[in-house]
Parts: structure tokens; C-alpha cells; sequence
């Protein structure tokens, strides 16, 4: 589904920021990865990469058979089938709830309005938010902004789902119920990357977990694998400070 | 919440803002005044009698006939009355309201003898000079919006080459002083394109047009780093939202950072009409008779300075006190929905 051939990625800020050092990894259909890692090692812009948020200055990355590095790739194309969740919602305030989710359908994928609406409805109700369609987000606490995001970006039926540090800026009371919508997508087969600290979410419903530090991969494998028994010192170290 | 008027627990009371407005008041009454006062001992004579005449008057219209002859027929239609002179194989029509006709039938009639009169209300010069301020700075702001716009999204561009036009216009006009402006549009770039204009057959253009072309270039020139303050002050990850769900550039520009942008620029949008009203009283300087320069022009021929530079003020507030009023209008609605 998602192959990444060894890209790297450096930010110029003040002084030379290697962010991705030849990375390689693969998401099969259907599976759910996460990344771990602890801050600045990489671990965001590798997923924004994959849509082309960020720009990999090397390598390559194919999603579904498309190469999201060729210029004759028409990426607006390619990331209608590929949503996008960020840690800090980037609901649009302009539009509610309902707007939020009907938009890009119809501006994107020239849905009719009815069309539109209904399928924002029924995801809507998917995420058990239906009930505030007509308000604006500002209204809404964060983990109901959070659902009201993932039904936007389901809204354009990806066939990948990128979630970055989905739960990060929530209170915990609301962790629960957008990493129970997530639950929920990964029991209906969506192929699914997320990039979490939810340690216990990635226990549940994790295929697989890639831990990374300083802009590499440093272990693949299985949470079992992971959690009881890390091959890296650096897990080792990363796992006993987290958990 | 307080209620107005209501004293704080530790906050000044009642008596104290009694107090200073009435102090207030007392120095703006001192000020007129001593205004007054001081036109007085120069003997200014106050005829703000005369002022209205300027806005509306009327006029004595009378019609004259043309040809030598006699009234040969005069027939009232409704309230149009027709007089037919007829004189050596020659005939006259005049057409006048019914009660203003001063002679009967029959009557010898030389030319240039009065066949009737009657008072029309026509407009002042003042008002004529107010339409025409507002005309020139409404399509000025219209067309300064557009080029902002348009500048302003080229100037957050990529493209080095929409970027540097950009930043050229921007610090070009803002770098140089708005009469200059004008006068290279009128005497310099007029007399080019007149001239090719001339030369290709079609009819000249009218000061009028170089006027409004440079105010809307020099707001433009604004409006454009004021749009381009907006668009960059709504957070990135509005665009990346908008981008990821597979929306190209112009589509979320247009869906979600413009009208988001929009709503945070209208109070210095608004800044900046009220300025280009006011700057439109420059425009007098290249025979375009607006405001200030109907003024002046009223001024000469009245001796009436003092009440005529105060009245074109006061017109001017107006216009802008109106503007800004209505820009509020528009916030608090933006704000609502």
C-alpha cells in the first residue's frame, strides 16, 4: 500500500536539521502501524511526508502505485485518497460542523449537496457527534473537535489514514473517546498510521509498532515484541521512561 | 459585569465622571468661542445664510424667441404649454410650463423677446463637488481592492517573478509622495496615452480617469500589505488541513484562508478608505473639481472662507463617518456568522 524507499529530509533553521535519514519502511493494506519515538526524532515529518506536507529530498514514496515524489503526479489527487488527522484539529472556524465535512466533498470530489450532506451525517453520527452539525467549532471541547476532524477527513473515503499525535492536545478525560473512534476504524480494516504516545492503544490495536530516534528507524515489530522485548538499547531506554 | 453608571467597589464614582465631562464639554464650548471671538476682531461677518445656495438654488430660466413674428398658437397639454411663432416663412416651437407664459395670441414678436419664465431648482456646485468626491473614491476603492488582492497574493507567491513585481509596486508607491503620484499618472502617463490615442483614431481620455487610476493604485499598494498581514496571520495548519484533503491552492485560498482572512482585515481596509476619501481631495489639483476644489472655487467668488472650509469638513466627516460605520456594520455581522 505505502512503500518508502530511503528518503531523508533536512530543515534549515538557524544552523542544519537531519530530520529523516534514509528511511525505508512498508505499510501493507489493511494494516495498522504506529510510530513511536521520542520528540524530534523524526517521527512526524516521516508521516508528513507521506502526503507531501513535507517535501523528502531524497527517495521515494509509492502510495497505491502512485510515486507522491514525481512531479507528474498530480498530488492533490493523491492526497483525496490519503486523510489526514493533526494533533491540533485545524478545524475550520469559518465553517460548522456539517460545512467542515461537506466541503472538501464537494469541492473535491464534486459530490451533490444532498449527496454531501448525507454522507457527512452518517459520519457524523459514525463519530457520535451528529447532534452538533450545525454548530461552529469553536463550540466544541477538544476531543469533539478531534471527531468532528476524522469524519472530515473519512468524509473523502481515503484508503489510508494518517493520524499525527491525534490525542496530544487533548485533556485526558477526552483521550478515551477519539481513541475509541480509531479503534473502531482499525476493526473495519482501514489501513491506518498513526504516530502516538498511546501506548496502551498500541497494545490493542497495533499490527505492528516502528520506534524511531534521530530521523532512523531503530526496531520494527509487533507491540508484544516491543513491549516485552525490545531488541535496541534505545527502546529499552525509550519504553522505560514512558511507561 | 458592572452596570453603566454603576460605582466599582474600589473604582471612581458617579461625581467623578460628571465631573470631567462637564470639564470636557466646558473646553470645547471655550474653544468655539475663542474662535469666534478672534473672527470678530477681525471683522469676519457670519453668513451662513448664503451657505445653503451652494447645495440646491434656483434658477431664473427665461425663454426667448428666436425669429421675428407672431404668436400664432398657444395650446396647453397637461402641464407643458406650447407656443407657436410664426413669422416670414420661418416658424418657432417653444415648449415651457403652462403658467409661465407671459404672452397671448396674436402678440408681435421680435427675436430675443421674452416669451415666458420660470424658476428651476438646480443643483450646487458644493453637492455636484461631493457626488463627485464619492464617485472618484468608490471606484477607486473598488478597483485599489482588486489590485491589492491581486498584489497581495503575489507577493506570499513562490514565484520569484510575481513575488519581486510585487514587492516593486508596493515599495514604489508607497516610497513616493501621493501628489507626485498624480501628476506623473496625468502629465506624464496621460500625455503618453492620449497622445497614442490621438494618433490610433479614438477619443482621449478624461482627467477624471487618471485620477481614479492612481488612488487606486496607491491604495492598492496598501490594501495589498494589509491582505498579505491577513493571509499570513491565519495559522498554517488551516492551509495544510484544507491541502491535505486533497484541495489545491486556489481552491483553499478560496474556501478557507481568504474569507477567514477577510474578516481579521476589514478594520484596517477600513482605515485605508477613509484615508483614500480624504486623499481624493488632491485630484482638484489636476482640474478634476471635487470637493476641496469646488471649495475653493466657491470660496472665490463668495469671500465666504471661514463657513465654506468648515461646511467642505463637515462634508468630508460625513463620507468617512458613514464608511466607518458601515465597515462596523459588516464586522459585527462577519463576527456573528
Amino acid at each position: 500500500m505505502i512503500d518508502v524507499k530511503n528518503i531523508s529530509k533536512t530543515f534549515y533553521v538557524s544552523h542544519e536539521v537531519k530530520a529523516l535519514k534514509n528511511v525505508t519502511c512498508r505499510i501493507e493494506k489493511g494494516e495498522v502501524v504506529v510510530i513511536i519515538g521520542p520528540s524530534g526524532s523524526g517521527k512526524s515529518t516521516l508521516l508528513r511526508c507521506l502526503n507531501r506536507l513535507e517535501e523528502a529530498d531524497e527517495g521515494h514514496i509509492i502510495v497505491d502505485g502512485v510515486d507522491i515524489l514525481d512531479r507528474k503526479t498530480n498530488i492533490n489527487k493523491a492526497r483525496a485518497e490519503m486523510g489526514m488527522v493533526f494533533q491540533s484539529f485545524n478545524l475550520f472556524p469559518h465553517k460548522s460542523v456539517l460545512e467542515n465535512v461537506t466541503l472538501a466533498q464537494s469541492v473535491v470530489r464534486k459530490r451533490s449537496k444532498q449527496e454531501a450532506a448525507e454522507r457527512a451525517m452518517a459520519l457524523l453520527k459514525k463519530v457520535g457527534i451528529a447532534e452538533k452539525a450545525k454548530v461552529y467549532p469553536d463550540q466544541l471541547s477538544g476531543g469533539q473537535q478531534q471527531r468532528v476532524a476524522i469524519a472530515r477527513a473519512l468524509a473523502m473515503d481515503p484508503k489510508v489514514m494518517l493520524f499525527d499525535e491525534p490525542t496530544s492536545a487533548l485533556d485526558p478525560e477526552m483521550i478515551g473517546e477519539v481513541l475509541d473512534v480509531m479503534k473502531t476504524l482499525a476493526t473495519e480494516g482501514m489501513t491506518m498510521v498513526v504516530v502516538s504516545h498511546e501506548m496502551g492503544f498500541a497494545r490493542e490495536v497495533a499490527d505492528r509498532m516502528i520506534f524511531m530516534d534521530e530521523g532512523a528507524i531503530v526496531e520494527e515489530g509487533t507491540p508484544e515484541q516491543i513491549y516485552s522485548n525490545p531488541r535496541q538499547a534505545r527502546t529499552k531506554l525509550f519504553l522505560s521512561q514512558i511507561l | 459585569m458592572r452596570r453603566p453608571g454603576q460605582r466599582s467597589r474600589l473604582g471612581r464614582g458617579r461625581f467623578y465622571s460628571h465631573f470631567w465631562m462637564s470639564f470636557f464639554f466646558l473646553g470645547v464650548l471655550a474653544t468655539l468661542s475663542g474662535l469666534y471671538y478672534a473672527t470678530l476682531k477681525v471683522d469676519y461677518v457670519w453668513r451662513w445664510y448664503r451657505i445653503p445656495q451652494y447645495f440646491y438654488y434656483q434658477e431664473n430660466v427665461e425663454v426667448r424667441a428666436y425669429i421675428r413674428g407672431e404668436v400664432a398658437e398657444i395650446t396647453r397639454e397637461g402641464d407643458v404649454a406650447h407656443v407657436l411663432v410664426i413669422g416670414d416663412g420661418e416658424r418657432g416651437e417653444h415648449k415651457l410650463p403652462p403658467d409661465a407664459v407671459h404672452v397671448e395670441q396674436g402678440d408681435t414678436i421680435y427675436p430675443g423677446d421674452v416669451l415666458g419664465s420660470y424658476r428651476e431648482w438646480r443643483t450646487g456646485i458644493l453637492l455636484l463637488g461631493l457626488w463627485m468626491t464619492l464617485k472618484v473614491s468608490l471606484v477607486a476603492i473598488f478597483a485599489g481592492v482588486f489590485i491589492g488582492l491581486a498584489a497581495g497574493l503575489c507577493r506570499i507567491s513562490s514565484n520569484p517573478a510575481l513575488k519581486w513585481a510585487a514587492i516593486t509596486y508596493v515599495e514604489l508607491i508607497r516610497g513616493s509622495p501621493l501628489l507626485v503620484q498624480i501628476f506623473i499618472w496625468y502629465f506624464v502617463l496621460g500625455t503618453l496615452i492620449n497622445t497614442l490615442l490621438a494618433q490610433t483614431g479614438f477619443s482621449q481620455l478624461s482627467p477624471i480617469w487618471y485620477g481614479v487610476t492612481s488612488l487606486a493604485f496607491f491604495a492598492g499598494a496598501y490594501v495589498a500589505e494589509i491582505v498579505r498581514a491577513g493571509i499570513q496571520s491565519i495559522h498554517r495548519g488551516q492551509m495544510e488541513a484544507a491541502r491535505s484533503l486533497g484541495m489545491s491552492y486556489p481552491q483553499a485560498m478560496s474556501h478557507i484562508i481568504l474569507p477567514q482572512a477577510l474578516r481579521r482585515i476589514l478594520p484596517p481596509l477600513a482605515g485605508q478608505f477613509i484615508s483614500l476619501i480624504k486623499d481624493s481631495s488632491l485630484l482638484g489639483l489636476i482640474a478634476i473639481r471635487e470637493l476641496t476644489k469646488a471649495t475653493r472655487e466657491v470660496v472665490t467668488t463668495s469671500l465666504q472662507p471661514f463657513e465654506l472650509w468648515f461646511m467642505c469638513a463637515l462634508l468630508y466627516l460625513i463620507l468617512t463617518f458613514s464608511l466607518s460605520m458601515f465597515v462596523q456594520y459588516l464586522e459585527r455581522r462577519a463576527v456573528i456568522s
